[in-house]
């Protein structure tokens, strides 16, 4: 089991977290501590890079979901790039597409947050 | 035409027990895809099942009170995998299975599993641990 978290600036204030492998209930500490990180240097446009995930639970997009909440207090985006299909249905299944904004690369991804 | 059917045979019942602890999720997860993949399941199919019980053994884990182990019993019928996730310990099921709003994580992992399984039966039993049976069927 194996999670790669990768974070990097990418132009104007924004950053983006490339993540890789699996985001479950054991590993996804791991990210929340990068994005957490992220937040409290004062960075709140992020792009979060899924497409080296293979695997996503609940727990894992809890963690998305509480990074997103808290940039959006600082008037902040988290946008998403997904291209996994399964990965991409967990996201339509439960109702996250109308939260998250969801791209399919990343400068797409990086042009779209506020 | 004689139409000819080819029924998978029943494999019968796998039994795993792991420790109550995250980093064993993704053994029950690998197990369950091994377990699958003897039956005419689709790699969807795999993926959803895989989500489901690592989404039961999370809630188990956060939701019961000290149980050092949980039980996976896979039953392979002929057409379905039906898996009884169980917990030594007393389960809270205060995680209603509603479909998440405003981005609300509670019960996101039972909505999941009900979302993926064609069957979803949760039997609590007390101070004596409670048990998750869900049901895949083959081309539901």
């Amino acid at each position: 089991m194996d999670i790669k978290v990768n974070v990097r600036e990418s132009g104007g204030d924004a950053y983006v977290v490339e993540l890789g492998g699996e985001i479950d209930v054991y590993t996804s500490p791991k990210v929340k501590d990068a994005i957490t990180e992220l937040i409290d240097q004062g960075h709140y446009n992020l792009v979060i890079n899924l497409e080296k995930v293979r695997y996503i639970d609940s727990t894992g997009l809890g963690v998305l979901i509480g990074g997103l909440k808290r940039v959006r207090e600082h008037g902040g985006s988290v946008n998403l790039v997904c291209t996994n299909p399964q990965i991409r249905k967990i996201f339509d299944i439960t109702g996250l597409v109308k939260i998250f904004g969801i791209y399919d690369d990343e400068t797409e991804a990086q042009k779209a947050l506020v | 035409m004689k139409e000819i059917v080819t029924e998978a045979k029943s494999l019968g019942t796998v039994e795993l027990r792991i420790p109550s602890k995250a980093e064993w999720v993704a053994v029950a997860r690998l197990t369950v895809a091994a377990i699958a993949n003897r039956l005419p399941f689709t790699v969807e199919d795999i993926e959803d099942l895989k989500l489901a019980i690592a989404e039961a053994c999370t809630y188990v884990i956060h939701a019961s009170s000290g149980a050092d182990t949980i039980d996976i019993i896979c039953d392979t019928g002929p057409a379905d995998l039906t898996i009884r996730v169980r917990d030594r310990g007393a389960i809270h099921p205060e995680a209603a299975p509603r479909r998440p709003a405003g981005g609300s994580v509670e019960g996101l992992g039972i909505f999941l599993i009900q979302a993926l399984m064609d069957e979803v039966k949760h039997t609590p039993e007390g101070d004596s641990g409670g048990e998750l049976i869900m049901t895949k069927r083959v081309g539901s």
